[in-house]
């Protein structure tokens, strides 16, 4: 039973691991759990499984609904299902929360072992490699040596290649979409509005605010707005709200008082965030994102991290995305030429910005599914 | 297959890798990959046809010609093809430097603008040639950059490019001229060329 063109009902299967993780931080982690899910059926030479790797705010709920009921699928199920580009006729998909996240795996929201409370600001710091790492643990886990194709946007992008440079071996085929091979300064600049918002709201007590049952939604709000208008772009919102004004008259003695569309858009966004997401983590994953540069491992240079790869690689870029602009995509591009690495790129003309690699453009999903067709498994 | 395409085919070493500049759908390199074995690489900038290309496994940057191949590494692929596009570049000198640098070999195909149509069309109408092969007019085409096969044996000879390869496509009736003539009679030029060592 499912949605037409969904997977069928989900459930998501939680994977516990009680090995102590080295984190690149020089912490460690005395065990951790992953809450996943999986689509499609993994062949009999396990070679036919696909890693979804989530960005900032993103789940392991990428595909389908838990339930029938549900108002929306998962949040890549445009091009996670039967027929679509990830086809889970063809590929075993497998999908999960990272550690640090706030949906369910090991992180901020859930309890330290060792003292039995929440783990809050004291949840140790990950990184890209941390994922990755724990990634390929589940792999293991899950049988599979190599997986036919890693996939991710933005700062999952950036999981994929870390796969791609780290692990060779274990990567046939290798998707970024709308990443980067670092983020430039002010994209570091935009994650430090956002993580100044949460800190400066009276409710975030240091952190500790899941111990005193309070939340700082204020500051969370805040910091999902400043990211959600640097994920669209300036002609997308002229398109969308334009100078339209909200309807019922206006009262000019409130300076609160929201006037346009788009401040009631926005305000929107970041109330639904603030009741979904962790503060916690959003601290964390912005650090990940900030910290992660793919040629650190490999003397700085992005042609020697590039020439680590032995995968297959799709880089895509989206016209309109000035968060990870195509020049950064390019970047990843000339470094995989000049190692003389097989490549495809695209950059998609699209006014919908960063968010672009979430939605349906028609060239984006064509390229996309021609190019996982052609994924040997 | 057009004939120039062919002509290229026979050019091209087995297994070897080749870089296509304006690969459109990708059937070309496609059959080089069937034929000749091939590594073959595209560059285009349609969206439809990258998607056409990536339907037939072809490994496709999009990438605007005009904007320089300076990311494309020296000596990283044997053989660069430039067929039919010469003519639509701003910078047609800055493509064959770019391609002779990037591959060992590269191959040009372009419509002879010194063939006899052309001269007759121009020398009795006095205005630019229309014809089938060349259907647009001065103010609408995408053909910028015309020359005849004499005007890019100068530019190969001002630029330090070897010619290694000639070879001329021309009607029936006057395939007998064109090895004598070939300025006049042939309507597509076909080189293969290198830098001078």
């Amino acid at each position: 039973m499912a949605h037409p063109g969904e997977v069928s009902l989900v459930t998501p299967v939680r994977e516990v691991f009680s090995e102590t993780l080295n984190l690149a931080s020089g912490r460690t982690l005395a065990g951790f759990e992953l809450i996943t899910e999986t689509y499609g059926h993994l062949n009999a030479q396990r070679s036919n499984a696909v890693l979804i790797c989530h960005a900032l705010s993103g789940n392991h709920h990428a595909a389908g609904r838990y339930d029938l009921s549900d108002p929306k699928p998962g949040w890549w199920d445009l091009h996670v299902g039967p027929g679509k580009a990830v086809d889970t006729n063809r590929f075993f998909v497998v999908s999960l929360n990272n550690i640090g996240g706030c949906d369910g795996s090991s992180g901020p929201n859930t309890l330290n072992p060792e003292t039995q409370q929440p783990w809050g600001p004291e949840f140790p710091q990950v990184s890209v490699a941390d994922w990755v790492m724990t990634q390929a643990m589940l792999a293991d886990r899950l049988g599979i040596d190599s997986w036919a194709a890693v996939i991710g946007g933005s700062l999952g992008g950036m999981q994929a290649l870390h796969w791609a440079a780290h692990y060779p071996d274990r990567v046939r085929n290798c998707v970024a979409l709308a990443a980067a091979p670092k983020l430039t300064a002010q994209n570091i600049a935009f994650n430090e509005i956002a993580r100044q918002a949460i800190l400066s709201d009276p409710d975030w007590l240091a952190g500790h605010y899941q111990r005193e049952s309070a939340n700082p939604a204020r500051g969370l709000s805040l910091a999902r707005m400043v990211g959600h208008l640097t994920y669209m772009s300036a002609d997308g919102m002229s398109d969308r709200f334009g100078r339209d004004t909200r309807e019922g008259p206006s009262n000019a003695i409130d300076p609160g008082e929201m006037v346009f569309q788009v401040e009631s858009y926005l305000r929107y966004q970041g109330k639904q965030f603030s009741t979904r997401f962790d503060a916690n983590t959003y601290l964390l994953m912005t650090r990940a994102l900030d910290r992660f540069d793919i040629a650190a491992d490999f003397n700085d240079s992005l042609s020697e991290a590039m020439a680590a790869t032995s995968s297959r690689m799709l880089i895509i870029a989206f016209s309109s995305d000035w968060r990870f602009s195509p020049a950064r995509s390019r970047e990843l591009v000339d470094a995989l030429l000049a190692a003389g690495k097989p490549v495809s790129y695209a950059e998609i003309e699209t006014d919908a910005g960063h968010d672009a690699f979430l939605l349906d453009e028609p060239h984006y999903t064509g390229l996309f599914s021609a190019w996982m067709q052609r994924v040997v498994i | 297959m057009r004939y120039d395409l062919t002509q290229i085919e026979s050019w091209i070493p087995e297994g070897s890798r080749v870089l296509d500049l304006g690969c459109g759908d990708g059937a070309f390199l496609n059959r080089l990959q069937e034929t000749r074995r091939v590594q073959g690489m595209g560059l285009e900038l349609d969206p439809d046809n990258l998607i056409a290309a990536t339907q037939r496994g072809i490994d496709i940057v999009q990438q605007d010609m005009d904007q320089g191949l300076s990311n494309f590494p020296e000596d990283s692929f044997e053989i660069v093809v430039l067929a039919h596009a010469l003519q639509v570049l701003h910078r047609p000198d800055k493509v064959l430097q770019d391609m002779v640098r990037i591959g060992h070999e590269a191959i040009v195909t372009f419509p002879n603008f010194g063939h006899w149509r052309c001269r007759l069309h121009l020398g009795l109408n006095g205005r630019m040639p229309v014809s089938k092969d060349l259907p647009f007019h001065w103010y609408d085409t995408p053909n910028i950059h015309f020359c005849t096969v004499k005007d890019f044996e100068a530019l190969c000879s001002n630029l330090n490019i070897a010619i290694m390869d000639r070879d001329i496509v021309s009607g029936p009736t006057t395939a007998l001229f064109k090895q004598w003539l070939p300025n006049l009679f042939g309507s597509t030029a076909i080189f293969r060329i290198k830098a001078c060592d």
